[in-house]
């Protein structure tokens, strides 16, 4: 349970640790921010990274601001920082309900939301979040900055589109209006464990219908996504019970679900089905 | 002046004296001792099985700086394989672990090679670097499969335990009906939040090998490691620290043991090993792992006539210290609180590429509960009665105590020495709302919730003997009590305290129990088996009462009166209606050899405490999640010396019970290899999973057996845990026998409920 030896360095600014970054990539070098998920990997020595370059002490990244049409969130942002809203309007709350279900309180005290989305872990919150409302990652590295989509930027299980010699220094939420309502629900064996399933439901209503659905599903495929067949059930309907179950219903049956020795691909499913139920439910 | 009143300390709920320390940062646990110029060790494990090993080239490891040595089997050739401590049949010898694997592996976490470094993080660089080729052997991962061959002529079922009484044929050849269950309890253990950890030092000057760290039985692992390395066992002395949880599974001897004490001879270094959570998940003792066929022949009214078992224990890759024990408990106790005419069991202790197996709160008897009251629950179902009026009709009377059950274990007769087991049902159940209960689940299964309740009873076994003997001494400080028992955090130290108090007429905080030091005391048998309280209480009440004695007498000389004008009131000798009086520890100051008394309580027989749990829950048809919705445990112990310490007793076994009933199982694949080696994939309950309870702590049966009516608390809260949540589940989906296997996961909950 004690690391293979790194070199751990200690940039103060962003310019100085990507340059860092950049050097040390080709080596096995990590980005460290709040290491609730690669220290212990690397006290089971599953990572035994080289360099970590620890960007805690990099000014400029601990930023929560909102421009009006979109929230920026810094790469050394916590996710206690969520806590309470961040910004008015649905999307704060949506952020502080979700925030919540995120592992136990000392991790939420360390861990970040930017680190979250790099890790890439299915059952992460912050990347259903991400892929359901169409995050923006801004990419920083010493080759220049590249704005990737949620939709563009997971890969797989703990994988992205991110070269080793970039740092996700910022994400970028679009905001929702007023009337956008949400919901969110995940199942896990225990209070604070990872996720078997998650989902999260925003749309509006007009005229006593549904529109702009978005249907997020988390852990249950490698990556967290929208289910374009659910939302399709959803958009035009009123909110009620026969609805939500047919979108569950059409989420479970578009889901392919992971399967490991705990869990078999069929109840996998099933849970996609209550967690999309209840989010909906969550919604009204 | 008016004459102080005595104090009465047994039955108070009294702050525990051990906690000062604990609470203010000042613990010793096993990691918080370190000598000077110590070495660390690492244990290399086998990630095979079941293999042959074909090399092992440590040469890059010894390169490594700061590495000083490393061992593999040939280096530990001369030291035998560990020993039996309870139920040690000679035909489970062959199956004994070797402190490190030769030629052949034979579970994923056995130990291969060891490595001694100036430092964890060295010698865990150093381990990484031993290159160690296995040739795999095929794996045998199931105890219900036929036996195959363990090694040469021995088979993976070194033994069969069989216990009977009565005449099984004539019971089901009268039978009104037969019920017949397969039922299994899954893989899991005590998992202590200290992980093991040992300090072995050699004091050239005295002769002395010491080893710190030493939990639950330190004399008979001093014996035994002294033993092992042909040593005096005067000259090799154990220390017990603070002890972060025991459960069974911490303070056997194990390899990693004897490693630190043997290298510490050899190297004429502290060697110190501190286990980590890993290790401990595929090192330490596994436990429970049993699937039972059982058989009932019952009469018209659903009395049983009759019980015939067939079981199959996993014992894992090797015999450990506990040998038979657990499935020797299983057989003997799964009777339990019925009349059973006749009785008949085989358990089938079987051998398999998994991590050894051992005792676990409630040996046996979490397993074989859950067995008993599973067939209890399909009886009722099979005459269709109500679950609690099949228990009533079977119960033993409390006319009939003593109840001699016909069966052995642990070397001692089953006698159930007291018992009224249809009382603390009545007052269990009114505890729950029984009545009252029914009817609100009745309302929410109307309205479509999954709601059920259930019950659950159990006779524990406790207060095994053979003997426990204690020094009481006076001292300038006050009263020193030197006992070989052991703390594993239980508050040993506040109960015994409580005891000699009342016994001798001292306060209880002006007492100091001293446990689980070899060098202090001469013999000792630690803590297990729920075992402290009565044994060792027992004894320090007697020796207590010898030094009360022996200083009244003496004082009576200083004192120019009769001893029988004395008495001992807050530490003072007083004269009975007033007058002068002499602190005892002047008294010991003024005689020659002190103050002191010893005394010995031996007992061939167990005593028995009995219980019944109740939990209601609710079921997701959509997960397959369970909630605890209310948890009431009724827990008859005799006499409960500090009620606050036995409720903790109670409430830490619950979460524990609860545990193996939903979450905890060491998983495997078909390989051998072990699936739940972290906390995110062994579920231990924490403080959002466990549910609040009521505890009922009853004292209408006193052991007869002791002066103080004493039995042991420590595994109740544990042992039926896994029955009342398997028979709760049932009535929430109104379909009895639904649970055949436990844990009761979400996945196969929802597979239950789609089906």
């Amino acid at each position: 349970m004690k690391p293979a030896a790194f070199v751990r360095h200690v940039p103060k600014t962003l310019d100085e640790a990507l340059k860092v970054l950049s050097d040390v990539a080709p080596d096995d070098g990590r980005i460290l921010a709040g290491g609730q998920s690669l220290v212990p990997i690397m006290a089971f020595r599953l990572a035994k990274p080289a360099h970590l370059v620890d960007i805690n002490e990099v000014e400029g990244l601990q930023h929560i601001a909102s421009d009006g049409t979109m929230l920026s969130i810094g790469a050394r942002v916590r996710h206690a920082a969520f806590h309470k809203p961040v910004v008015d309007g649905p999307l704060g709350a949506l952020l502080a309900y979700v925030a919540r279900h995120i592992a136990h309180y000392p991790i939420r005290m360390r861990g970040t939301f930017c680190g979250s989305l790099a890790h890439a872990d299915p059952s992460s919150e912050w990347c259903l979040v991400s892929a359901t409302l169409g995050a923006t990652m801004v990419v920083k590295s010493t080759r220049g900055e590249r704005l990737i989509a949620a939709a563009d930027f997971f890969e797989g299980i703990m994988s992205t589109v991110l070269a080793e010699d970039e740092l996700l220094a910022e994400v970028k939420l679009p905001l929702l209006s007023a009337d956008t309502k949400f919901g969110f629900y995940e199942f896990s064996r225990r209070a604070g464990d990872f996720a078997m399933a998650s989902a999260l439901v925003t749309y509006r209503l007009e005229g006593g219908q549904i529109v702009d659905a978005r249907v997020g599903v988390g852990g249950a495929e490698p990556s967290p996504r929208r289910i374009a067949e659910a939302e399709a059930a959803l958009n035009g309907q009123a909110p009620g019970e026969d609805i939500f179950r047919a979108t569950a219903e059409a989420a479970a049956a578009a889901v392919e679900p992971l399967e490991d020795h705990q869990t078999t691909g069929e109840y996998r499913r099933d849970l996609v089905r209550a967690v999309v139920h209840r989010a909906l439910e969550n919604s009204v | 002046m008016p004459a102080p009143t005595k104090q009465t300390y047994v039955g108070q709920s009294l702050p525990r004296l051990e906690d000062r320390p604990l609470l203010t940062g000042q613990g010793r646990f096993a990691a918080d001792i370190s000598f000077p110029g110590q070495w660390t060790m690492r244990v290399v494990r086998s990630g095979v099985a079941h293999g042959r090993i074909l090399s092992i080239d440590t040469r890059a490891a010894l390169a490594l700086p700061g590495v000083h040595a490393v061992w593999t089997g040939a280096d530990v050739a001369h030291i035998p394989p560990i020993p039996f401590r309870l139920t040690g049949l000679k035909a489970l010898e062959p199956y004994r672990q070797p402190v490190l694997a030769r030629d052949i592996v034979r579970y994923v976490g056995e130990p291969v090679a060891v490595v001694f470094a100036q430092d964890q993080y060295v010698a865990e660089d150093a381990a990484d670097l031993i290159d160690i080729t296995i040739e795999p052997l095929p794996a045998q991962v199931r105890a219900i499969d036929a036996p195959g061959v363990y090694a040469d002529d021995l088979s993976t079922e070194p033994s069969v335990i069989r216990k009977s009484f009565g005449d099984i044929e004539a019971a089901f050849r009268d039978a009104h009906a037969v019920v017949a269950l397969e039922l299994s309890v899954g893989r899991h253990s005590g998992v202590p939040m200290e992980t093991r950890g040992a300090i072995g030092r050699y004091d050239e000057v005295r002769d002395i090998l010491e080893m710190h760290g030493a939990a639950k039985v330190p004399h008979w692992n001093r014996d035994t490691i002294a033993q092992m390395l042909g040593r005096d066992r005067n000259s090799v002395q154990f220390f017990e620290g603070h002890v972060g949880g025991g459960f069974g599974i911490r303070g056997e001897i194990y390899p990693e043991d004897v490693l630190v004490c043997a290298a510490a001879l050899k190297f004429r270094r502290p060697v110190k090993w501190i286990e980590d959570r890993r290790e401990h998940l595929i090192a330490a003792n596994h436990s429970r792992d049993q699937t039972h066929r059982i058989r009932a022949a019952i009469d018209a009214e659903g009395r049983i006539l009759g019980i015939d078992n067939e079981f199959f224990h996993d014992n894992g890759a090797y015999m450990r210290t506990h040998a038979a024990t657990v499935p020797d408990l299983a057989a003997a106790m799964l009777p339990g609180p019925y009349r059973v005419p006749a009785y008949r069991v085989a358990g089938h202790i079987r051998l398999t590429n998994k991590t050894p197996a051992g005792t676990y709160r409630a040996p046996g008897r979490y397993e074989s509960t859950f067995v008993r009251e599973r067939l209890l629950d399909a009886i009722a179902a099979k005459v269709g009665v109500d679950t609690v009026e099949i228990r009533r009709r079977n119960l033993i009377a409390k006319g009939a105590m003593p109840y001699t059950l016909g069966l052995e274990t642990l070397g001692t007769h089953i006698v159930y020495d007291s018992g009224d087991y249809a009382l603390l049902l009545d007052k269990t159940l009114a505890a729950a709302g029984w009545d009252d209960l029914q009817t609100q689940l009745q309302n929410r299964r109307a309205k479509g919730e999954l709601v059920g309740a259930a019950v659950a009873m159990f006779v524990e076994k406790s207060g095994l003997g053979p003997f426990d003997t204690v020094r009481v001494e006076v001292t300038p400080d006050g009263i020193d009590v030197i006992t070989g028992v052991a703390s594993i955090g239980q508050g040993i130290e506040t109960v015994i305290a409580q005891i000699c108090a009342d016994a001798l007429g001292v306060r209880y905080d002006t007492i100091r129990v001293i446990h689980g030091q070899t060098d202090r005391i001469d013999r000792g048998m630690g803590a297990f088996a729920s075992r402290v309280t009565v044994m060792c209480g027992e004894a320090t009440r007697m020796a207590a009462g010898k030094l009360r004695d022996k200083a009244l007498r003496h004082a009576a000389q200083l004192m120019q009166t009769g001893a029988e004008k004395l008495d001992i009131v807050d530490g003072e000798v007083v004269r009975i209606g007033g007058g002068p009086s002499m602190p005892l520890f002047e008294l010991a100051r003024a005689l020659p050899d002190g103050l002191s008394a010893e005394d010995t309580f031996e007992s061939t027989h167990m005593v028995y405490p009995y219980g019944v749990h109740v939990a209601a829950v609710k079921v997701d048809p959509a997960t397959g999640a369970v909630a605890i919705e209310r948890y009431v445990i009724g827990y008859d112990i005799g006499k409960a010396v500090n009620p606050r310490l036995v409720e903790g007793q109670i409430a830490g076994g619950l979460a524990q019970g609860v545990g193996g009933a939903l979450l905890e199982e060491f998983l495997y694949d078909e390989a051998g290899e072990p699936l739940s080696v972290t906390f995110a994939d062994y579920l231990m309950p924490t403080a959002r999973e466990v549910p609040a309870s009521t505890i009922l702590i009853t004292e209408d049966a006193p052991s007869p057996l002791n002066a103080l009516g004493l039995k042991g608390a420590g595994e109740g809260g544990a042992n039926p845990a896994g029955a009342a949540l398997a028979a709760a589940i049932d009535d929430a989906l109104q379909r009895p026998g639904a649970v055949t296997r436990l844990p009761v996961t979400p996945m196969r909950l929802k597979a239950m409920t789609s089906g």
